[in-house]
């Protein structure tokens, strides 16, 4: 089963995470935004930053985890390609690993300015569960 | 788009009449060609826009409109407080104040083409660009605080350019109204090595030639002449700008919530102008346009060290520098009464028309120099403001192509590499931090922006005054 993608948005580019629970979509999402930047392949799971965060329902709580972790990555000169999530009513502790962006500074692609409300998507399907929307670059 | 599902008012003009919840009409300046392009969801946008509370006259599109969040990208609404009217995130959008500031150079394309490859690799050197770049001004809470309200002036103040750059910037340099105390920690934090970086997407710095000139007695009050070398830079508020749009999607989607908006689609969230929310958001908008405008002040003082190092006889002055991400309180005609209004330009540039005060002195005559930016490789133009687009589109204009491609078609289409040596046989030197980046910004990827301008004038919102060809480009 695929794990995460990105999909075309005529301005802009969607990401999409699956998962077998909300948490595991919520954790692909993240990779999938993060491989707008990078090959995340090519990055260490190093150094640990603990994200935590909530919203009034799921779907703006992946809103915000995404925005969380932009904005962690941001502060902290980082560039992150691995994560664990819990979610408790609305409630998300979340941690992100990765390594120091000045690391990839030769193969960094486009920065994602924000993730937002456009095409987003928290659903469960037949084999599991979707998470997505489009991120502003 | 159906077009005759549009009521035609002129060859440039389109309504769509309002219909259920729309407060006013929708209003497309666009030719028929652009109109029959347009993809439905902008029109759907358009739609939900014009049933936003307090909007006044119509919900309007430029020629370059692409589908957005919430507004669409290329989007002008006015809202008037006394009348419920509100302030939305989707006309502003996640970079605030993103613009173009043009500088005259006082060299000739002759003169500058022997030394442009030293030039360009100068500029290369010293302009931080790209993903996660940073400035050599390090800020500490207080400074950020500092900049946030003085913005191109706090520049100055350090030493990055001169007084009289200031009069040549929307605002005179400085937007009043911020308040850095609505603006979170963090969005600070994320500036702090920020200031005075290009950023990426879309971003450029680029050396131009004036190659037309379309309107000769406007192009010299501008102070433009055939093969003059300009410098133009496009870029935004960068992180902090950012920040200050994730920080409020939050806030304003509370407010929604709480004052019982009826919004159509989640991404137009917003508050009243006249409630905590709103006026909260404001402060934080007009903070965000200062860090933009300081931030390219910042980047004109990299591009005259540059100059000065390469070609020391050149002089740069500033034309102008204008906004294309805003809301701003400005006072238009409605129904015939003068009304102080909200104006949102997502995606659209200010183009007043001549007398307004808000124009510089030099230009006042004429109007306000209108700068719309074309795509890598292409072409960009000047134009003015005129008294129809006043009457129309309270004073607005496109703000440069606008995309026809996704960047995952443009990166399958194009390979940045080969694009770069295939823009470089027809002389045009490109240098980008990253050749995937390069590839998404390829000319193709983007709508002509000659048409584009050819609508906007045609229709009359700005009148054309020069156009401006390549010479060199700097991408993030």
């Amino acid at each position: 089963m695929k794990r995460y993608e990105t999909f075309d948005h005529r301005a802009d580019i969607g990401i999409r995470g699956y998962g077998k629970s909300v948490e595991e979509a919520f954790e692909n999402g993240a990779k999938a935004m993060f491989s707008v930047m990078v090959d995340i392949n090519d990055v260490k799971p190093v150094d640990k930053e603990d994200i935590d965060c909530e919203a009034p329902d799921l779907e703006t709580l992946f809103v915000e985890w995404l925005n969380n972790l932009l904005s962690n990555a941001h502060l902290n000169g980082m560039l992150f390609c691995s994560f664990k999530v819990e979610i408790n009513a609305n409630k998300l502790r979340g941690s992100a690993w990765g390594e120091r962006l000045e690391k990839h500074t030769n193969h960094l692609m486009t920065e994602v300015k924000a993730a937002t409300y456009s095409m987003l998507k928290v659903v469960k399907e037949d084999d599991g569960y979707i998470a997505q929307c489009i991120v502003d670059v | 788009m159906e077009i005759k599902s549009l009521k035609k008012i002129s060859d440039y003009i389109w309504e769509i009449p309002a219909e259920d919840e729309m407060r006013v009409p929708g209003r497309i300046f666009a030719s028929e060609g652009l109109v029959e392009e347009l993809d439905d969801n902008v029109v759907n946008q358009i739609k939900n826009v014009a049933c936003l509370p307090g909007i006044q006259q119509a919900s309007i599109a430029m020629p370059d409109a692409h589908w957005g969040y919430g507004f669409p990208i290329g989007g002008v609404a006015a809202f008037d407080p006394d009348e419920g009217g509100v302030i939305s995130m989707g006309g502003i959008g996640f970079d605030i104040s993103c613009g173009v500031r043009t500088m005259r150079t006082g060299m000739s394309r002759e003169e500058i083409q022997p030394d442009i490859d030293k030039l360009v690799n100068r500029l290369f050197a010293i302009v931080p660009a790209g993903v996660g770049s940073e400035g050599k001004i390090r800020l500490n809470p207080q400074q950020i605080d500092e900049v946030l309200i003085s913005g191109a002036q706090w520049a100055i103040s350090k030493g990055y350019g001169y007084k009289e750059d200031l009069r040549f910037i929307e605002e005179g340099g400085i937007m009043d109204g911020a308040d850095p105390s609505k603006v979170s920690d963090m969005a600070k934090k994320r500036q702090f090595r920020e200031v005075g970086t290009l950023g990426s997407g879309n971003h450029y710095l680029e050396i131009q030639y004036v190659a037309e000139v379309y309107d000769e007695e406007v192009s010299q009050v501008f102070g433009l002449y055939r093969d003059d070398v300009v410098v133009s830079v496009h870029c935004g508020s960068r992180a902090l700008g950012h920040q200050i749009g994730t920080d409020y999607l939050k806030t304003l989607a509370e407010a929604s919530r709480k004052y019982n908006i009826p919004i159509r689609e989640r991404e137009l969230v917003c508050a009243p102008i006249n409630s905590p929310e709103g006026r909260k958001y404001f402060s934080a908008v007009c903070a965000g346009i200062n860090c933009a405008l300081a931030n390219r002040q910042v980047i004109s003082h990299l591009v005259r060290e540059a100059f000065s190092d390469v070609v020391p006889k050149a002089r740069i002055s500033i034309l102008y520098d204008v906004s294309h991400n805003t809301c701003k309180i400005e006072e238009h005609p409605v129904e015939g009464k003068l009304k102080k209004l909200y104006i949102h330009r997502k995606g659209s540039t200010r183009a007043f028309g001549p007398g307004r005060r808000e124009i510089p002195e030099e230009y006042s005559s004429a109007g306000q120099p209108v700068l719309i930016g074309g795509t890598m490789g292409t072409c960009s133009y000047i134009l003015v403001g005129t008294d129809t687009g006043m009457k129309h589109a309270f004073g607005s204009a496109c703000h440069g192509a606008g995309r026809a491609l996704s960047r995952t078609q443009a990166k399958k289409k194009w390979r940045g590499d080969v694009l770069l040596r295939e823009l470089a046989s027809k002389g045009i030197i490109i240098r980008a931090h990253s050749f995937s980046g390069a590839a998404e910004e390829a000319p193709g990827a983007y709508k002509d922006v000659t048409e584009v301008v050819d609508a906007t004038h045609k229709a009359g919102l700005a009148k054309k005054v020069v156009m401006l060809k390549p010479m060199a480009c700097i991408k993030g």
